[in-house]
């Protein structure tokens, strides 16, 4: 097997500089592969999060020759291995060192969100039922790994540093999951509108091209929340609708 | 001193995967203070890679499935020597603690009149896993993170627990680091929740990632408490083989529950060649049977696949040696067959199956609607652990609890494929009620300075010897053990071989007393594999010593000196204890009799 060039990006806080390892590649090698063989034989100390190897923990994020990528799912062989590839951390986030971000803003976001809140158990023993079509859309969205690939791409907060206006792709998903879940009775709208600012996005769809669970997170979730917020607060037929539902529930 | 800052809670959870998440809830729910250490970022722990399910007997898909099946199903799997009232409480109460996940979010797969979905699985005798097509382990690790973090709970992210403070008998605290900038914490605490997972990092091929290495087994057992049935490991039948940088990662349970088949180099489906004698009522006669039974035909039997994973993963070891294997020393696993039956089995695999198709296609450029797999054994989940007591999960240390897998007793001599989740909610659900109960009942105990300077002290020491001149890497001595217990202490074992074991880790115990890192203490992960190296080490010692003591074949132990089961060690655990001079004790201990009424559970379900 040929040998590999990494440029791996080492420093603290936003500081630093890329540094060249060279190592013999195997077959089926993945990035991550490449930066823990360098770990272990020449960098003891370089910090890189991973945990399963399988993409499905979302630890390992990174941009890999510019772009946002899950290590552990990045083939050598999708890359020209005959120049350095260079593996940098995210860039929407703030610096810690090497290859790691500080994502506590994520965190931080998703505690505002309001918390499911489920309507009364449809059975006596306390459970529901629900159709498994009703829910298909609800799952594709829960399938997300929380790797932050699409924060990190969403130029709102990437290019224009919007974190204190705008919750970014990955939560705008996680408040469709919860808006779309039949059980759901909270409402989350007025807040969409407002503090979470869905209005920012302005549907470039570049978080949807780097989800590597392939969620549709625009046409899925994003559009359609969009419309629900239209709806609500600016459709004035929609809201002659919800006047009149309004009043007749009030009546009877 | 050393500089650290100082945390203090009522309850402190050590580790937040299911069980320490779960945990967490439930003593904050009773109105305690509560921190939560995760080793990791939340969210991130290993419960996420669960792929098959959580085993419960809701009865959805089988009106006939009950809580007394499924604990005669543990208990056959365990090889009866589970702690048979662990099996029980697991049994009867995990179906509440799955619609619980259902109430706080979780949205499973439904069956077509709308209630949540079971699926098969190996030694299940009906179809008992709620499911979220193959990653119901990230569905349970989102659905309690998403609940917890509106429970007040203090999440201390990317913290690793040193050791653990007593006061007299008593657990009273825990020293740790901050992995980001390597800065000291002590956590004062009245009662302590271990559920830190599991030890797989002690071997080469392992499901587990860097961070399983058995760190709640190493602080418990140098607290004092003990460690039982160490020697249980289980090494999951399927795990990938190729390419060689993928070796290891799980191939879920939920392939060949779904119909998929396991073939040597002939083609031949060799798991009807060896299916053991208690197994036999309940196992297809038939490759129809077998498949009209993941159809959901109640009147049939189980296909061999899906016999326990001790049996089909020395199974599988049987066919490679014997010159069967697939050419990268694994056999195949099919699910691709299945377009004979099915018309739309492309799309069928696709849904039911989204993540190995994905893994498959990603990393080996294999395509599992189409091709068959190549798997093999992969080191995967530890039976053994603390030693609990079953309905409060409290350690022989008072105030030291441990829930999921680094605890013991549930899981006998195996662990069946959907227990595992189950357990993490079962149980750690009573481990967060009785640490509360306990933290409410007792006062603070003393911090000891001695035990804080100490740790502190072993924690810098590798940085002293930065200078290359001496000591060995982190990674080589990590390397080193792993490739040694794989070799020697792995599917196959024989009491020659574990002493040379015992010899080795005695020379790694030394290598890693002088273990030398570079950098400093800022987000260092050499620095973190050193001071995880003591952890393995303590764990792999268990392992041999507890497997030797073991002269018997049972379950997930098979010894090619011993190849039978024995009566005699059907009775006891094997236990280990601290020495006061600090050497590892190992104590045969007898099982206690199982009462009257759960002996006749077990006759009535054959």
């Amino acid at each position: 097997m040929p040998t590999a060039t990494f440029r791996v990006w080492r420093g603290s806080a936003g500081e630093g500089k890329f540094v060249d390892y060279t190592i013999d590649t195997a077959p089926g090698m993945v990035v991550l592969d490449a930066v823990r063989r360098i770990q272990a034989d020449q960098a003891n100390d370089l910090a890189l999060r991973w945990n399963c190897k399988a993409g499905k923990c979302g630890s390992c994020s990174a941009e890999v020759n510019g772009m946002p990528k899950l290590m552990c799912m990045t083939r050598l062989s999708q890359l020209p291995i005959e120049q350095p590839v260079t593996v940098e951390p995210m860039k929407a986030f703030p610096h810690v060192k090497d290859l790691i971000t500080d994502v506590s803003w994520n965190y931080e976001v998703k505690k505002r969100i309001k918390k499911f809140k489920p309507r009364a158990p449809d059975a006596d023993d306390g459970t529901w039922r629900m159709k498994q079509e009703d829910i298909d859309r609800v799952q594709e969205f829960r399938k997300c790994i929380e790797c932050y690939l699409c924060q990190d791409v969403c130029h709102v907060l990437r290019e224009h540093d919007m974190h204190q206006q705008f919750i970014g792709p990955r939560f705008l998903v996680y408040v469709a999951a919860l808006e779309m879940n039949p059980l759901d009775t909270e409402d989350r709208l007025e807040e969409l509108r407002d503090t979470m600012g869905v209005g920012f996005c302005n549907i470039t769809k570049c978080c949807t091209k780097v989800c590597p669970e392939s969620i549709t997170i625009t046409d899925n979730a994003i559009i359609p929340l969009k419309e629900r917020v239209v709806g609500k607060f600016y459709d004035p037929v929609a809201r002659l609708v919800q006047l009149f539902r309004r009043g007749k529930s009030g009546a009877a | 001193m050393p500089d650290y800052q100082t945390f203090e809670h009522d309850v402190l959870v050590i580790g937040a995967g299911g069980a320490g998440l779960r945990a967490a809830i439930e003593a904050s729910a009773a109105g305690v203070s509560v921190g939560l250490v995760c080793k990791s970022l939340l969210g991130k722990a290993h419960t996420v890679m669960a792929e098959g399910g959580i085993a419960a007997a809701l009865a959805n898909v089988d009106e006939r499935d009950n809580w007394k099946v499924h604990f005669a199903d543990t208990m056959r799997g365990g090889q009866y020597v589970n702690n048979w009232r662990m099996a029980e409480l697991h049994a009867k109460e995990a179906p509440a603690r799955v619609r619980e996940l259902e109430a706080w979010g979780a949205v499973f797969d439904r069956t077509a009149d709308g209630k949540i979905l079971q699926r098969n699985f190996g030694g299940h005798r009906y179809p008992r896993l709620a499911h979220v097509g193959d990653r119901t382990g990230l569905e349970m690790i989102r659905t309690l993170q998403d609940h917890g973090i509106h429970q007040g709970i203090d999440v201390h992210m990317e913290c690793t627990v040193l050791t653990l403070l007593k006061d007299g008998d008593q657990v009273t605290g825990a020293f740790a680091y901050d992995r980001e900038r390597g800065r000291f914490r002590l956590f004062k605490a009245k009662a302590i929740v271990l559920a830190t997972g599991g030890i797989g990092r002690a071997f080469r091929i392992t499901s587990n990632s860097w961070e399983y290495t058995g760190d709640g087994h190493a602080l418990a057992y140098h607290a004092g408490a003990e460690l039982i049935d160490m020697e249980f490991v289980q090494f999951h039948p399927t795990g990938m083989v190729w390419p060689p940088s993928v070796r290891g990662i799980l191939v879920t349970e939920g392939v060949r529950g779904e119909g998929g088949v396991l073939l040597n180099s002939m083609r031949k489906r060799f798991m009807f060649d060896d299916i053991p004698d208690n197994y036999k009522t309940q196992t297809a006669d038939s490759e129809e049977e077998g498949w009209r039974y993941c159809q959901g035909d109640k009147s049939s039997r189980r296909p061999p696949e899906l016999l326990t994973r001790d049996h089909v993963a020395r199974c599988i070891v049987r066919e490679v040696k014997e010159g069967r294997g697939s050419p990268h020393g694994g056999v195949y696993l099919d699910i691709s067959w299945i377009r004979q039956r099915l018309k739309n089995s492309e799309e069928h695999i696709k849904r039911k199956l989204p993540s190995m198709y994905h893994q498959f296609k990603q990393l080996a450029d294999i395509d599992i609607t189409q091709q068959p797999m190549e798997v093999g054994p992969t080191t995967h989940y530890v039976m053994g652990g603390i030693r609990v007591d079953a309905d409060t999960q409290m350690s022989a240390v008072p105030g030291l609890f441990a829930a999921g897998e680094c605890a013991a007793g549930i899981n006998g001599a195996n662990r069946l494929g959907g227990n595992s989740l189950s357990d993490l909610l079962v149980f750690g659900k009573r481990a967060g009620e009785y640490a509360a109960k306990f933290a409410r009942d007792h006062g603070a105990g003393a911090i000891n300075s001695t035990q804080i300077e100490e740790a502190a002290r072993r924690a810098l020491e590798p940085f002293e010897r930065s200078d290359g001149t001496q000591g060995e890497g982190p990674y080589k001595i990590q390397l080193e053990l792993q490739e040694m217990m794989q070799e020697l202490v792995g599917i196959v074992r024989r009491e020659d071989e574990m002493q040379r074991a015992l010899e080795g880790i005695g020379r790694l115990w030394q290598l890693a007393a002088s273990v030398a890192v570079i950098g400093n203490r800022e987000y260092n992960p050499g620095w973190h594999t050193a001071l995880d190296l003591s952890n393995l080490l303590t764990v792999s010692e268990a392992v041999t010593r507890s497997a030797i003591e073991r002269k018997e074949s049972r379950g997930a132990q098979f010894r090619d000196d011993y190849r039978s089961k024995s009566d005699e060690f059907g009775k006891i655990n094997i236990a280990v204890r601290k020495n006061a001079d600090g050497s590892m004790r190992v104590l045969r201990e007898s099982i206690p009799e199982m009462p009257v009424e759960l002996k006749q559970v077990i006759q009535e379900m054959g």
